[in-house]
């Protein structure tokens, strides 16, 4: 299977590769996937306390090339947004973005969890009220 | 060395044609086109002669009669031919054939079919380093066991079964035996007889010739084999297969056999030196683990688990310059990581961070050192991409970690 050129790109030079410290107030962090499925996501998001924007989104993922896309996609997506803006991210914008073949939906759907993940950590730590429901694709 | 080469480790999938194969068959796409079943005129006699003389060459690679070589369309239609073949020809003596879990696709497939047929199958276990257990075989055969198939080499691991231990106990029961030899025939001594292999099933493609053409070879005495023919027609090859014969790429056959055979003990020595060197230089990566049994495998295989990096991101990583495959789910339309590897009791983790290199004729040393610097960079990069690398290293035990399944 040939992949596309976004795919490739984010690939061989993913943004945003890193570790935020899990353990300040202001950060979220969504740990998505199992090791036995081939995919882990572990994506995290900076939340700045006056504007309500998020200021810094990092990711590690285990996976094939397309999850790595897809959570390089999503940190670079989910800067500068506010929750709200960042809880509409939907799936199927990352693969029509990366023109996922149909097979790789799955890591799009694994992306989306994990920013949902990560701001409903976030939301938890900052006793912030859930106003939209967070679903978990399973 | 030119980093703009592609470099194939992936022999097992299949091999370049050697060139003196090629040169063999040329005549017989130009200046002898015949039909070796045309009777009548010089083009087929030229035809017959050459399939005549292929039929001979493939023979002597396995010290068989060349009445015992039957042509076909490669492994997977001899695979077919050989199975629903004793199924049916045998349909009176019973009807429960025992296979392994880790058999390729054209046998475990074909046995399905068997299944829903009304056949019964049983399908055995092998240990973690590949192998059956022969204890395990002889409690298997029932007084309704017309066929045992077991492969000679896997195609993921390269783990050779023990084929005359099984032969013996094949013979000591009266149950046919039959091998998909496709991974062991041209690359180590394969002789049926000798095994106590009663039919047995592989292809042109992995030994240096071309695609499109396999055997089978079948018993012609102690025991006299007959297999009822899958493809009706004209009644080619003593009945067992119809359809003219591939002219071109049996004579390529041919080649390719006589070749493995002056070449192949040279060849093994040469390709198990830099097996192993690539295995001890990717091994010299933590938490590295070599798959099946090392003391009884092919010569130019091995595969390796990377924990902790999942299969194709690492092949991405690599795959302009080498060609290898995973055991990845990622790399199949299934979404199951490999059944082989999984049969063998490796996590399914650990089969999604499989990579199976097969090296081959035209492997050189100088790739070799290549794609151990160009693995070793890959799999250094994924460990810095993984999140579960990461905890590892922080000591987190991942077993204790509460996944969300997906």
């Amino acid at each position: 299977m040939a992949y596309s050129e976004k795919v490739l790109d984010h690939f061989q030079n993913p943004k945003n590769v890193g570790t935020l410290d899990k353990s300040k107030k202001s950060v979220g962090t969504g740990l998505v996937g199992a090791p036995e499925c081939g995919d882990v996501m572990r994506l995290q998001i900076e939340v700045d306390e006056v504007s309500g924007l998020i200021t810094d989104a990092k990711f590690k993922t285990f996976g094939c090339g397309s999850a790595i896309a897809s959570s390089s996609l999503a940190t670079e997506w989910l800067k500068g947004k506010s929750i709200d803006e960042a809880l509409s991210i939907d799936n199927m914008d990352i693969v029509e973005e990366l023109a996922l073949p149909p097979v790789k939906i799955h890591c799009s759907v694994l992306a989306e969890d994990a920013i949902k993940s990560a701001i409903a950590d976030y939301k938890q730590k900052n006793g912030v009220e859930t106003s939209a429901e967070v679903s978990v694709h399973s | 060395m030119d980093k703009r080469r592609l470099i194939y480790l992936d022999n097992n999938s299949t091999t370049p044609v050697d060139p003196r194969a090629v040169d063999a068959m040329l005549p017989y796409f130009y200046e002898k086109p015949g039909n070796a079943a045309s009777r009548s005129h010089p083009f087929g006699w030229v035809a017959e002669e050459a399939v005549d003389y292929a039929r001979e060459q493939v023979a002597n690679l396995l010290d068989a009669d060349p009445k015992e070589i039957i042509f076909t369309s490669g492994a997977t239609e001899s695979d077919n031919l050989g199975i629903k073949g004793v199924f049916e020809m045998y349909a009176s003596k019973g009807n429960h054939i025992i296979t392994t879990r880790t058999e390729h696709k054209a046998v475990l497939d074909t046995c399905q079919k068997i299944e829903k047929l009304g056949g019964q199958v049983t399908y055995l276990e092998v240990g973690n380093d590949g192998l059956i257990d022969l204890v395990a075989l002889e409690a298997a055969i029932t007084d309704k066991t017309i066929l045992v198939c077991i492969m000679w080499a896997n195609n993921e691991t390269g783990v050779i079964q023990p084929m005359k231990a099984i032969g013996d106990i094949c013979a000591k029961k009266g149950v046919l035996f039959m091998s998909d030899a496709t991974q062991a025939v041209g690359k180590i001594p394969v002789n049926p007889r000798e095994t106590g292999v009663h039919i047995m099933a592989f292809t042109s493609h992995k030994m240096y010739g071309p695609k499109g053409v396999g055997a089978l070879y079948v018993s012609r005495k102690n025991p006299r084999v007959k297999v009822t023919a899958q493809m009706d027609g004209g009644g080619h090859e003593r009945g067992m297969r119809s359809g003219t014969l591939n002219v071109p790429g049996i004579v390529g056959f041919g080649k390719a056999a006589e070749i493995a055979k002056a070449q192949m003990a040279e060849d093994a020595i040469r390709l198990s030196a830099l097996r192993d060197k690539l295995e001890a230089g990717l091994c010299k990566l933590e938490e590295t683990y070599v798959n099946g049994n090392k003391g009884s495998r092919m010569p130019h295989v091995t595969n390796i688990s990377f924990k902790h990096v999942e299969g194709e991101g690492l092949m991405m990583t690599f795959n302009q310059h080498i060609a290898v495959s995973s055991g990845s789910a990622c790399t199949s339309a299934s979404l199951e990581p490999s059944y082989v590897l999984v049969a063998m009791g490796l996590g399914d983790d650990l089969a999604h961070s499989s990579i199976r290199f097969s090296l081959g004729r035209f492997t050189t040393d100088e790739e070799v050192e290549f794609a151990i610097e160009a693995v070793s960079k890959g799999v250094n990069h994924m460990r810095d991409l993984s999140p579960i690398w990461e905890m590892y290293k922080e000591g987190i035990d991942l077993n204790s970690v509460i996944w969300s399944a997906h």
